[in-house]
């Protein structure tokens, strides 16, 4: 731009070269300065928050079970078309791996694995592993045959076949109630084991319950702090600042002190003569307890958002309309409510974005009913340790916050976040 | 707000009206929070109201389950754990975040929105997820069960606070300030240290604090990752409240309850600061 200007002579720095190029070297280095800043903690956040958690999705879809324990077998098994049970040059690939894997300990990984596809194959892998020692020559087909009768059956064939791909989308069908039936084809789960499109349906349906309620109870109080002289509101703020900075597991535990059946407010309600004491009200250990004390964690979420939105909202706004002469009702639904949908979209995401992810306090005080899909992860975690379908619904989890996240982030902007 | 003059009847029911329902919704913010108080005084081993207590008794209150916080090796452990895993992780996620936030605010910095947005992703990541994604592939590489582990764990988890912070209080900086002291013959550690530091110092603390309550109070990663030995406080009330409900957890509580209350003052009196320093008020 600036040759154009001085009629394509160049203009030129204190050094000698073209001001252009000074410029662009000053700027580089300004980059250069601001990204060396950025990288330490651009690193570290990669090593010790990104990567694990890719490697967690990668879970989800790797199956390694049988192509690792199982080489032979799968070699054998590419070109079986499907139609009848494989031939013995098959069976003899598949003693010889069970062999392997019976002495290194190795081959109940595998069952376990396809047991998740067709249960009763932890117990016919285990048992021929075990058997398959003793086999010392063929003819193989024969004698597998004899070690369980599963190995009769097609489709068992049709599932080892299927999960010697290195890849499986099996646990991301789990996690929506789908299958693959005896044929290979893609179906639903059967009625009675279809559970997590129902839990995360209540994930979904519990989250929106609590932020609903939470833009009901924040409203009224924010408008409050908002419009009194600043000396009430900051005395006032504290009561919702101290819930804010107070250990989520000492809220919980309030909330158990306060629900349990013996707790403060059913002795309340007995007192008051509201419920007979042999009748007290069951509130925690169910949906009721993970919707009251989810909702009070979440309140100051709600709160603070609204409050700053209403806190720059003219009061003369108000004081025109009625002075135009809408009634205070009226004036208060067209003007002044419409200048809080930015707070209450930021408020709800946020609320509705941490509620689904929940964890401990539907753990401590969700009963069976109340749990939410997160307290089901956890189970897989630790408990059944079906790794690959803890990370399939840990990545549909990941994936909705995600897509809230940006939807936040076009609304508020994720400079504007606000904290305390 | 206060009640004009004027007001009819239906105004002033309003008013009253509208005033008692937000003292409802305060009372639900913050009983709670003031009922474990009493509760953790209580001589018998429940989390109920006895009747002696209720008519204020004095033998029906005492300290035992405070006496029995600080003579309980597991709980005084889990102190030190808690405190050693949340100074370390603070003073990293501290000085990271205070780097970075410096970067992220230089106009020249490319991808400044992405990059911000995958710095702080462990704030938006739900928690079960960090620690199972943490869980796999810190015990891969050993990790697990030390407390190297679940330091780093809470440092990640802590950065996108004071990376925030610090970004917000950079926003109403005066950059021809460092020029000036360029200008004057400092060169950028003094710089640093001389003019943007007392600048920030506000900014940094409350990052810093809210690093610090970050891993103080969480229990997910550490559940996941800690072993026996690892135990802070918030897991030693989770098991507390899953195995052996006694109102030591409420004594505890209480305790913390105290600390929310140093910390929110701390807080306040940090953003007057900052406020009065910035020009803002």
């Amino acid at each position: 731009m600036a040759n154009e200007n001085t009629g394509g002579e160049l203009v030129l720095a204190a050094d000698g070269t073209p001001l252009k190029a000074s410029l662009n070297k000053a700027m580089r280095k300004n980059r250069i300065r601001a990204l060396l800043l950025v990288t330490p903690l651009f690193v570290f956040i990669l090593f010790s928050f990104l990567i694990p958690i890719v490697d967690m999705t990668f879970r989800s879809v790797d199956n390694w079970h049988v192509g690792t324990l199982m080489p032979k077998t799968t070699a054998a098994l590419a070109d079986w078309d499907g139609k009848a049970l494989p031939d013995e040059p098959v069976f003899a690939a598949l003693v010889e791996d069970l062999q392997v894997g019976a002495k290194a300990r190795e081959i109940g990984k595998v069952g376990t694995r396809l047991n998740y596809e067709k249960s009763g194959l932890r117990s016919m892998i285990t048992s021929s592993g075990r058997k398959a020692l003793k086999v010392k020559e063929g003819p193989y087909k024969e004698k597998v045959l004899k070690m369980h009768k599963k190995w009769k059956e097609l489709s068992t064939w049709t599932v080892i076949k299927r999960n010697t791909a290195p890849f499986t989308i099996g646990y991301y069908l789990n996690a929506v109630d789908m299958k693959y039936d005896d044929n290979g084809e893609i179906v639903r789960q059967n009625e009675n084991r279809r559970i997590y499109g129902k839990l995360f349906l209540r994930t979904f349906a519990i989250s929106l319950a609590i932020t609903v309620i939470c833009v009901i109870l924040a409203y009224p109080i924010s408008y409050l702090l908002a419009t009194l002289p600043l000396r009430y509101s900051n005395l006032l703020m504290i009561f919702v600042l101290l819930p804010f900075w107070t250990s989520l597991l000492v809220r919980t535990t309030a909330w158990i002190a306060m629900l349990q059946s013996q707790g403060v407010l059913n002795d309340l309600f007995v007192f008051f003569g509201l419920v007979s004491d042999d009748n007290r009200l069951q509130l925690i250990h169910n949906m009721t307890g993970t919707i009251i004390a989810m909702t009070h964690i979440l309140l100051p979420f709600m709160v603070l958002p609204l409050y700053s939105v209403m806190k720059t909202i003219p009061p003369s706004y108000m004081r025109a309309a009625l002075s135009l002469g809408a009634n205070p009702l009226v004036a208060f639904v067209r003007v002044y409510m419409p200048q809080t949908l930015s707070g209450i979209g930021a408020g709800s995401i946020l609320v509705f974005i941490l509620s689904i992810g929940y964890y401990i306090t539907p753990a401590l005080v969700g009963g069976t009913d109340g749990t939410l899909i997160s307290n089901q992860i956890a189970y897989h975690m630790q408990s059944s340790l079906n790794w690959g379908l803890a990370g399939a619904l840990g990545a549909l989890l990941l994936f909705s916050v995600l897509a809230l996240y940006l939807l936040y982030n076009k609304i508020v902007g994720i400079d504007n976040m606000r904290l305390g | 707000m206060a009640l004009p003059p004027y007001a009819g009847p239906l105004e002033t029911t309003w008013y009253y009206g509208f005033r008692f329902l937000c003292a409802c919704i305060f009372i639900f913010l913050i009983t709670p929070i003031l009922v474990i108080i009493p509760l953790s005084f209580n001589v018998e081993p429940y989390f109920t109201f006895t009747k002696g207590m209720l008519a204020f008794d004095p033998d029906a209150y005492s300290l035992r389950w405070y006496e029995d916080f600080v003579n309980n090796t597991q709980w005084t452990h889990s102190v030190k754990n808690s405190f050693i895993i949340a100074i370390a992780s603070t003073i990293l996620a501290t000085i990271l975040g205070t780097l970075a936030a410096l970067g992220l605010s230089k106009s020249h910095m490319p991808y400044r929105s992405l990059m911000m947005g995958l710095l702080i992703s462990p704030m938006i990541v739900p928690l079960i997820i960090s620690a199972a994604g943490m869980y796999f592939f810190y015990s891969n590489i050993g990790l697990d069960q030390t407390y190297l582990g679940i330091i780093l764990a809470h440092t990640a988890l802590g950065t996108p606070f004071v990376v925030i912070t610090v970004t917000a209080t950079l926003v109403g900086f005066d950059h021809s300030l460092t020029r000036a002291s360029a200008n004057l013959g400092a060169n950028p550690t003094v710089t640093f240290f001389k003019v943007i530091m007392p600048l920030i110092l506000p900014g940094v603390i409350s990052g810093a604090l809210f690093a610090f309550i970050t891993s103080f109070d969480e229990v997910v990663v550490v559940l996941f990752l800690a072993g026996f030995d690892q135990r802070t406080i918030p897991r030693q009330m989770w098991s507390g409240i899953r195995e052996q409900i006694s109102p030591t957890i409420l004594a505890v509580a209480t305790i913390l309850v105290m600390i929310s209350v140093a910390l929110l003052a701390t807080l306040e009196l940090l953003r007057r600061r900052s406020d009065r320093l910035r020009g803002i008020v």
